[in-house]
């Protein structure tokens, strides 16, 4: 049986969490919500690291939960990693020392991560030998993440593990962290509170507010549903998946099939065959009911509106289906209003940009 | 010079403070953990005692001490009737007053530090697997060794000074109970000032040398808390 299922009633302080999930037992699910909304009380319930008033939680056909029978697996007794917001290595072991105190304390059978296999999938090679103190707040992240990974977990649980780096050190984890989801088969929680990051990572979504769960679902789905708050605001975006086709040298372009159409960005080091996720925002689309002549645009596709919803003031989001791929365009009232959009009405959306998320 | 008499109360000083602070520090470590964890509304009563020897004078904790565990006293009718004899006048109970004497000695620190080391190492070590027993081995401890260091000296060097609870609990038994600084009150009574001045001044260079230590060898303390941010 695979999945993580269950059911948590916390009370702590004024705050109620109330919720009930099933998770597929594999891939990255993120759980988001605005701060405050949840998300670490449902992690830390997750964990065992809070005992939730009334629960039930079954991880991959094991009960670590389960109050009507009186189940309740200690923190140390579950086969779970997990990382903090902030790195919390131990000071007073360097960085082996650190990865080892996890490791050493799994049975050899159970390992299926090897030390060096964490190691060199977080690039820390070069520290093992380093104390914490010395380390930047990246290295540091890394090194807790491996320590995790070390354990070789059957969950792993992110809390905001980039929320205490700055921009320039969250670029320098999360391509760590996309080849460790595509390389190691572990599922993973993920909370976040950034729309980009979780466009980037999650395949899953849990979204979560005041405490309950308004909706869960393919992240691509949950992104471009014009009822929740992820498909509103300057990040709103909608994520695609396509295949390189070709390159283009002499223009420096790739081309990408999809199936709402043809895409060609400037080349991104990409090879004929990979499968991308392209992230396109909904503010870098627009409309038009034909096809532009003699523009700048390379990347046109014709789409249907499936729904429409206000956004910012003056603002309304438009939701499309381009072939089956839903995409977002923002666009303001006044040209809703000109094109007459409405639910089912055939557009052409002109795509300025689109970022690769690899 | 120093007399045999003087190096007997030496030698008692030195196993009196020493079996003290071992007591003081296997009893006061999990005492100091539950004063730093707890959300008991026992934990201000609890503190409150044991900060008590800080400002009662020792004579009167030694007054109640022989109370207790007299011929007439609870304590001492439970020793008596488990064939142990009785507390005062003996070393076990010059040991019994030094303890709750030199207690705020070594809880404090430790439970200072143990404060200071916070939730979040138990939590990730629980993550990785380890035991509440084994993360407090692995964690805690190796986290509060300075504390510890300090804990040890402040608890060793305290005893070595005690004078009020000595005289109530334990009098003036050669080899038994008189301790350095009764030797040095019964020279200073017979007037012998050459022989208490090479006491008193030895313990006072051996106070002092001990703080010194303390204070060089603990640069670290503060520090290192800082940096982890």
């Amino acid at each position: 049986m695979s999945g993580i299922a269950g059911a948590f009633r916390h009370s702590q302080g004024g705050f109620t969490l109330d919720v009930a999930f099933d998770l597929p037992g594999r891939g990255v699910t993120a759980i988001f919500g605005v701060s405050g909304s949840g998300k670490t009380s449902l992690l830390r319930c997750i964990a065992g690291l809070e005992r939730a008033d009334r629960g039930r939680l079954v991880v991959n056909g094991e009960i670590w939960q389960d109050d009507a029978a009186g189940v309740f697996v200690p923190v140390h007794l579950r086969p779970l990693g997990l990382v903090f917001q902030e790195a919390s290595l131990f000071d007073h072991l360097d960085v082996r020392r650190n990865l080892d105190y996890g490791r050493s304390r799994v049975p050899a059978a159970q390992r299926r991560v090897s030390l060096e296999q964490a190691v060199e999938l977080l690039g820390i090679v070069p520290l093992m030998e380093r104390r914490p103190a010395t380390l930047s707040g990246g290295e540091r992240q890394r090194v807790a993440i491996a320590r995790a990974l070390a354990t070789s977990p059957r969950l792993l649980l992110m809390d905001e593990p980039l929320a205490s780096l700055d921009l320039q050190r969250k670029a320098d984890v999360l391509p760590y962290l996309e080849k460790l989801y595509a390389e190691l088969d572990i599922p993973i929680l993920y909370v976040s509170h950034a729309p980009d990051e979780v466009a980037r990572l999650a395949d899953h979504l849990v979204l979560l507010e005041a405490g309950r769960v308004t909706a869960a679902g393919p992240t691509r789905e949950l992104m471009t549903r014009l009822d929740l708050p992820l498909a509103h605001g300057d990040a709103a975006a909608a994520v695609i998946e396509a295949t390189v086709t070709y390159l283009e040298p002499a223009w420096q372009l790739s081309h990408l099939e999809f199936p709402g159409g043809h895409i060609s960005l400037p080349s991104q080091a990409l090879q004929p065959g990979q499968r991308v996720r392209l992230r396109i925002q909904a503010r870098d689309v627009s409309l038009s009911l034909q096809r532009q002549e003699g523009s700048s645009v390379l990347n046109v596709f014709a789409a249907t509106v499936t729904s429409l919803a206000d956004d910012s003031p003056g603002q309304r989001m438009v939701s499309l289906d381009a072939g089956g791929s839903a995409l977002l365009a923002r666009i303001t009232r006044k040209s809703a209003a000109a094109l007459q959009l409405q639910p089912g009405s055939a557009v052409f959306a002109q795509v300025k940009g689109v970022a690769v998320l690899g | 010079m120093l007399n045999d008499a003087a190096f007997q109360a030496i030698a008692l000083t030195v196993k009196l403070a020493g079996t003290t602070t071992l007591v003081l520090l296997l009893a006061g470590t999990p005492l100091a953990w539950w004063l730093a964890r707890t959300r008991s509304w026992l934990k201000g009563p609890v503190g409150a005692l044991v900060a008590l020897p800080l400002v009662l004078p020792p004579v009167v904790l030694g007054f109640y001490l022989l109370v207790l565990t007299g011929p007439q006293g609870p304590v001492g009718q439970l020793t008596q009737s488990l064939g142990w004899g009785l507390l005062p006048f003996s070393f076990a109970g010059l040991v019994v007053g030094s303890v709750f004497y030199s207690l705020p000695f070594v809880v404090q620190p430790l439970q200072n530090a143990f404060e200071a080391i916070g939730e979040r190492p138990l939590e990730v070590a629980a993550t990785l697997r380890a035991s509440p027993l084994d993360t407090f081995f692995t964690v805690v401890l190796p986290l509060a060794r300075p504390a510890y260091l300090t804990a040890a000296v402040m608890g060793f060097a305290h005893t070595v000074g005690e004078f009020g609870i000595v005289l109530m609990m334990g009098g003036n038994i050669p080899g038994q109970t008189r301790v350095l600084s009764v030797q040095i009150y019964d020279h200073v009574e017979a007037l012998e000032y050459a022989q208490a001045h090479w006491l008193a001044g030895g313990l006072l260079l051996f106070s002092f040398g001990v703080l010194l230590a303390l204070y060089l060898l603990q640069p670290g303390t503060g520090r290192r808390r800082g940096q982890g941010a």
